[in-house]
């Protein structure tokens, strides 16, 4: 884990403000704390920014979701900066591959994941494509570990992968029809490949 | 109370000490870096581990109460050992730990020779390292002019941190990232803007943040220290004068806990190179508009030639707001030897007056007393820029919770929450008579205070206000048996000196902005009053340390000491007598002022009869006994208040605004700094900035 900080200023928005469902969403949510508690809403407001934001958390977000909730900016920072699913620079447009490289996906190939996505994407995590596309990290469990390896892109995951049908997962977000998530071979969930092995007998 | 047994000693502590506290009350010292009794409990850098017996592993002693130990089954007191091989093992692993991301700086760091990870080490440090893989690097961050950082030396206690947000209520530091890669920063390296930040300084156990302007200047152990108060405010606070040959090298606080607990302001701590620039070293005597250097007869001469053919009615004096008690005594002693009337002390025209009695202009609850009162009304001040670690102490109190503030005044920034009641005398008017809301509050308070400040009682109409302040502790409950809520709040270190010793306009005599204007007077000796200006056709006699305001305007310098370089007494503004001591000598041929104005009487006939400054002393307290009981606080009458009340007047409308605008630039000397120029240019631009937004 590299020091992680703001995205330059050429990178940064002029201004970040919530869209009016977002805003609605947002003044329910912090009504739930009680008064001077209200600071405890300051994660799902940054999800919720980030998710606004193309997948990345602008500097101007940080201080408008400061600002809502009467807090300094460096304590929002603070949080930021913790917690690695706070993206801070600009991601691919049409999709942020986070691979998972704990043991059990290790085991069962990541590092081939890994490596198409320094061929197809950037040799560097974090780093966007040239097209402005795509844009790939490693992270550490996900907790698909039946189904490794596995990669998350956005909010849905995509499991059993081989470095050909994760360039087939990322063909389709190319051209803006994503694969169904979950295996991306012949079977249903994590169940055995090729259908059922034991049981066959149980009537439905 | 529980009884607990520390390396074979038994204590008996209240229960909600923590085991740290209960150590240290049986004797044991126990190392530390996060922990610091003035700020919240972190127990991050785990270095106060001790043996709890029946507790398996070793235990946090900062972070634990003694209440939260799990009792022995057979009831006996819990033991605890802090010199077992166990905690000395414990203590050396994360000792090695703090020391692998350590850099070997310590020959070329300010902190050597008074680091707390320099000095721990020699006891739980091991010689060589068994770590063999990078070392972790951190950026230097920009925090401010007065604060270098060497972020490679943080052992990442949070100390600063914890200061920024509590004490100082200015929560500008924080530590971004995690793990290893934690980071001490201010948001995007903009520069703090605390009036305190210079304590962090102090905080820091290590050399991460070291002060910018004594960075590399020298050594602590070639350092003389002297133990002094301050005087760039009317708190008085307690400080250390570290000096080298002739120079003063730094100002550090000293532990005072009725006064200014261990904390400073920025400018106490920084004016230190203003001590050095634009002094004033030989006696200079305008000859065809321009200053030459001349000698002291020379000066004299002049003096005393001014005043044969001046009538003393046209003749007067006005003392500043750095002057020392024994000065003004001594210069009043002298005018008075003159049958000269027109004196003063007050140069920014405030109309409290010594015969209204004591307890009309001090800060009668004390300042340790804040932390008692219940409800406070500030009037006219701005506590944060007039006294930065006074509105610390109102800032702790408003912490503890349930004190509600209101202010009459400008709108400001106090690092605590209030309610802003008015700009005026009108609201003032309605708070007394229980027409707004807060006057309630004040009123079911058991200990409620009223603070005065200068910014109000320096108008015009300044003595209707003081009246009408009165009027407001009076009527709003504040004085009772065993508390006087009613705290008038100055900004100069002299003045509660001055009154005390009556250093104001004698019958008819003139007060100093009536002295200031066209006309008025031939001949004026300033003794040190840089913030009022004389009307051209008067003759000024100069008496100060640094070229400032007054010398530009003055006929005849005489160079005085700076209050490094003289013993001296003040008066804070809660009336407690403190006295200052002599660090270095003053430059030149400049003298202490009790002198120059000794060998000044006898030029001009009227030798004043003390010729050391203990005989001035022991005049002095023989004229004004309280003067001498050092570190107390002669207490005011209640009834001065009552009376003040009383007395009424005509106020005006308009805003009740802070004597203080620039909290960087209230004296000559803070003028004279670089330091506290570029302080000030830097709040402006926050300013601006803010304004902008």
């Amino acid at each position: 884990m590299a020091n992680r900080r703001l995205a330059p200023p050429e990178k940064q928005p002029d201004s970040f403000a919530f869209t009016k469902e977002n805003l609605d969403w947002a003044k329910v949510l912090i009504a739930r704390y009680p008064e001077d508690r209200q600071q405890s809403a300051v994660i799902p407001l940054l999800w919720r920014a980030q998710e606004q934001h193309h997948g990345w958390l602008p500097q101007k977000a940080i201080e408008n979701v400061a600002q809502m909730l009467g807090m300094a900016y460096i304590r929002v920072l603070e949080v930021a900066t913790f917690y690695t699913m706070f993206l801070l620079s600009p991601v691919g447009k049409k999709a942020h591959v986070q691979v998972c490289g704990t043991t059990p996906c290790m085991l069962r190939g990541s590092d081939g994941i890994i490596k198409a996505c320094k061929d197809r994407i950037h040799h560097d995590p974090f780093h966007v494509s040239v097209d402005g596309n795509f844009s790939w990290e490693e992270v550490e469990c996900l907790g698909a570990c039946v189904n490794a390896p596995m990669v998350l892109i956005w909010n849905d995951t995509y499991e059993d992968l081989t470095p050909e049908n994760f360039n087939k997962v990322l063909d389709g977000f190319a051209e803006g029809n994503p694969p169904k998530p979950g295996p991306q071979v012949d079977r249903q969930f994590s169940a055995p490949v090729g259908g059922a092995t034991t049981l066959k007998t149980v009537k439905a | 109370m529980t009884k607990i047994i520390v390396d074979g000693n038994e204590v008996d502590v209240p229960p909600e000490y923590t085991l740290l506290q209960a150590c240290e009350a049986a004797g044991a010292e126990i190392p530390r870096f996060c922990f610091h009794e003035r700020l919240s409990i972190a127990g991050n850098c785990r270095m106060c581990l001790i043996e709890v017996v029946g507790m398996p592993k070793p235990q946090a002693s900062c972070a634990l109460a003694v209440r939260e130990l799990p009792p022995n089954k057979d009831g006996t007191p819990k033991i605890l050992n802090t010199r077992t091989p166990m905690v000395k093992k414990a203590r050396e692993g994360i000792m090695e730990f703090l020391l692998i991301n350590h850099p070997l700086d310590c020959p070329i760091c300010d902190q050597g020779g008074e680091c707390d990870l320099q000095d721990q080490s020699m006891a739980y440090g091991v010689d060589a390292t068994r770590f063999a893989e990078n070392k972790r690097g951190v950026e230097d961050k920009y925090i401010g002019a007065l604060v270098k950082t060497s972020m490679n030396r943080c052992i990442q206690c949070t100390r600063c941190v914890r200061f920024a947000t509590e004490i100082a209520g200015v929560p500008e530091l924080g530590a971004i990232g995690r793990g290893e890669d934690m980071e001490i920063t201010t948001y995007l390296e903009t520069a703090m803007t605390s009036e305190l930040q210079g304590n962090v300084v102090d905080l820091c156990p290590v050399g991460a943040l070291t002060s910018k302007p004594y960075a590399f200047a020298a050594r602590p152990w070639e350092l003389n220290k002297t133990e002094s108060i301050d005087v760039m405010d009317a708190l008085g606070s307690a400080i250390r004068v570290d000096s080298r040959g002739r120079e003063v090298m730094r100002i550090l606080p000293r532990v005072n806990e009725d006064v200014n607990e261990e904390w400073i302001s920025d400018k106490t701590r920084h004016v230190i190179d203003g001590l050095r620039t634009q002094r004033l070293d030989q006696p200079y005597i305008r000859d065809n508009g321009k200053l030459r250097p001349a000698s002291w007869s020379e000066a004299f001469a002049a003096i005393s030639a001014k005043l044969k053919t001046t009538s003393i009615g046209r003749t007067g004096a006005i003392a500043g707001d750095l002057a020392s008690t024994e000065e003004m005594f001594a210069l009043k002693d002298l005018l008075t030897r003159l049958n000269i009337k027109n004196l003063d002390c007050r140069q920014d025209g405030s109309r409290l007056d010594p015969a209204w009695g004591r307890a009309s202009y001090i800060f009668n609850p004390s300042v340790a007393g804040i932390e008692q009162a219940d409800a406070l009304l500030i009037i006219g001040s701005n506590p944060r820029k007039e006294s930065a670690v006074l509105n610390a102490r109102i800032r702790k109190r408003w912490r503890a919770g349930k004190f509600p503030v209101g202010v009459i005044g400008e709108k400001a920034d106090l690092t605590y929450t209030h309610d802003y009641l008015g700009a005026g005398i009108e609201t003032l008017t309605d708070v007394i008579g229980g027409k707004h809301a807060f006057a309630d509050i004040l009123k079911k308070a058991e200990r409620p205070m009223v603070i005065v400040g200068q910014g109000a009682l320096s108008r015009p109409d300044g003595a209707a206000i003081a009246s009408l302040a009165a009027k407001a502790a009076v009527e709003l409950g504040t004085i009772k048996d065993g508390w006087n809520g009613f705290a008038v709040l100055h900004s100069a270190a002299s003045r509660v000196g001055g009154l005390d010793i009556g250093f104001v306009p004698g019958q008819g005599g003139l007060r100093a902005s009536e002295m200031a204007v066209s006309g008025a007077l031939d001949l004026v000796f300033l003794l040190g009053a840089d913030e009022i200006e004389m009307a051209r056709g008067t003759f000024v006699v100069y008496i100060g340390s640094h070229g400032d305001r007054s010398a530009h305007r003055a006929d005849v310098i005489l160079p005085g000491a700076a209050y490094t370089e003289k013993s001296g007494i003040y008066v804070n503004t809660e009336g407690r007598v403190q006295m200052a001591n002599r660090a270095v000598f003053p430059p030149g041929e400049a003298r202490e002022d009790w002198a120059i104005l000794r060998a000044l009487s006898e030029h001009l006939g009227q030798k004043l009869s003390y010729d050391s400054l203990s005989a001035l002393r022991t005049a002095m307290f023989k004229a004004h006994p309280h003067l001498q009981h050092l570190d107390e606080i002669a207490a005011g009458e209640p009834g001065d208040v009552r009376k003040l009340a009383g007395l009424g007047g005509a106020a005006d409308k308009g805003v009740l605004r802070s004597c203080v605008e620039d909290f960087y630039m209230t004296n000559p000397i803070a003028r004279a700094s670089a330091v506290m120029a570029e302080c000030s240019a830097l709040a402006e631009g926050a300013a601006t900035m803010t304004a902008a937004e």
